[in-house]
């Protein structure tokens, strides 16, 4: 199975921001991080893609996961 | 998650129920009096909080809620927002403190969509515009300082004058894109798909006006978790679970420790030691039974 494209948009001093890209580091998932705090480009794809302004946001194949919720994330990412 | 190794260290069989492993100290960065680390920011402390609590073989169920505890024959149900039941001979309530809301039209449609309780997570997705920052407490100059750095401009709505450090005050007004609007309350909030303004009342001429702005963040104080206990164990005027020394609430079994309960001073090392004494007390009155 392909790995999935999965795109964190996330800012520098958000604590679960961090834990997202911990936990996503610690099961070798593979993303890119977008840190909107600089990036404004990616601040407006994030708000217009997903029609709301929390972080971390994280697209999954372009589902979109609000917050650090890892049983999600699991679904999403097929990881048991 | 204290009260979860010493309930594991005394093999006790219990399940640990949690919508997320850190609570409010996430939040909070720097922190120089958790004994042990004379600087330690607060996801440091939770991660190593987090991975002590692993290294017990304990049952951990992080993502559901528990939102409700009854009593039940022999004991107590604990059921959590995703339908699962649990039973237990005695229950421990550790679930702290959220940020207060305002209870204003508008705020849950937009929960999210530009209102939010977290600056100094979501704040950098707002530079550039104009927000408001609702609160005059330290949390709430907190806040502000945050954001005459980044935002374009931040208007403050407070149901009193400035109630925080005179400190900070000096320091927000002197950023010179702040509009005060102090003893003014909140009516609404306005927006489309996402917030695009706030209506605010003066609490002295009852003027109402309308301010555009894009983000809001309300940092009104903090309010129990403890619902899931309403109508089973006292609760006191703030919605505090009461516990006595023992960590006991006037329900046989039900114990609650921390910020959700009367306990005098919310610090972490505090919640953590009570975290320890409802394990320790729920321990012996199961081997009372």
């Amino acid at each position: 199975m392909a790995a999935k494209e999965v795109k964190v948009y996330s800012t520098p001093t958000c604590p679960w921001c961090r834990k997202a890209k911990q936990w996503l580091d610690a099961n070798k998932i593979p993303y890119t991080d977008f840190n909107v705090a600089q990036d404004h480009a990616a601040r407006d794809e994030m708000v217009k893609k997903s029609s709301q302004t929390a972080v971390p946001t994280i697209f999954i194949d372009g589902e979109i996961v609000v917050g650090f919720n890892e049983p999600v994330l699991k679904e999403k990412l097929g990881i048991k | 998650m204290t009260a979860a190794v010493y309930a594991a260290r005394k093999r006790l069989d219990a399940v640990l129920i949690s919508k997320d492993l850190g609570g409010q100290p996430m939040w909070a960065g720097r922190i120089e009096n958790y004994m042990g680390y004379q600087y330690i920011e607060g996801f440091e402390l939770m991660s190593k909080f987090e991975e002590q609590v692993k290294q017990f073989p304990l049952e951990q169920k992080i993502g559901p809620q528990a939102i409700s505890v009854i009593r039940i024959d022999g004991g107590f149900g604990v059921t959590t927002d995703g339908g699962e039941k649990f039973q237990a001979k005695a229950v421990i309530v550790a679930s702290g403190k959220r940020p207060r809301q305002l209870g204003v039209p508008g705020e849950e449609q937009f929960k999210g969509k530009g209102v939010t309780y977290c600056s100094v997570c979501d704040g950098p997705v707002f530079s550039g515009q104009k927000v408001a920052v609702i609160g005059g407490g330290n949390a709430a100059l907190e806040a502000i300082d945050d954001m005459v750095k980044i935002a374009e401009h931040v208007y403050v709505v407070s149901v009193t004058p400035f109630t925080g450090d005179q400190i900070l005050v000096e320091r927000v007004r002197a950023a010179g894109n702040m509009t005060e609007f102090l003893e003014h309350e909140v009516l609404s909030i306005s927006g489309d798909k996402l917030v695009n303004g706030i209506e605010i009342r003066d609490l002295k001429s009852r003027e109402k006006k309308k301010l555009d702005l894009s983000g809001i963040f309300v940092e009104i104080g903090l309010s129990p978790n403890s619902e899931l206990v309403k109508g089973l164990a006292a609760l006191n005027a703030q919605g505090e679970i009461v516990v006595n020394c023992r960590n006991e609430t006037d329900v046989p079994g039900l114990f609650a420790a921390g910020d959700v309960t009367n306990v005098p001073e919310k610090q972490i090392v505090i919640s953590a030691g009570e975290g320890a004494k409802a394990a320790l007390q729920a321990h012996k009155y199961l081997q009372r039974l």
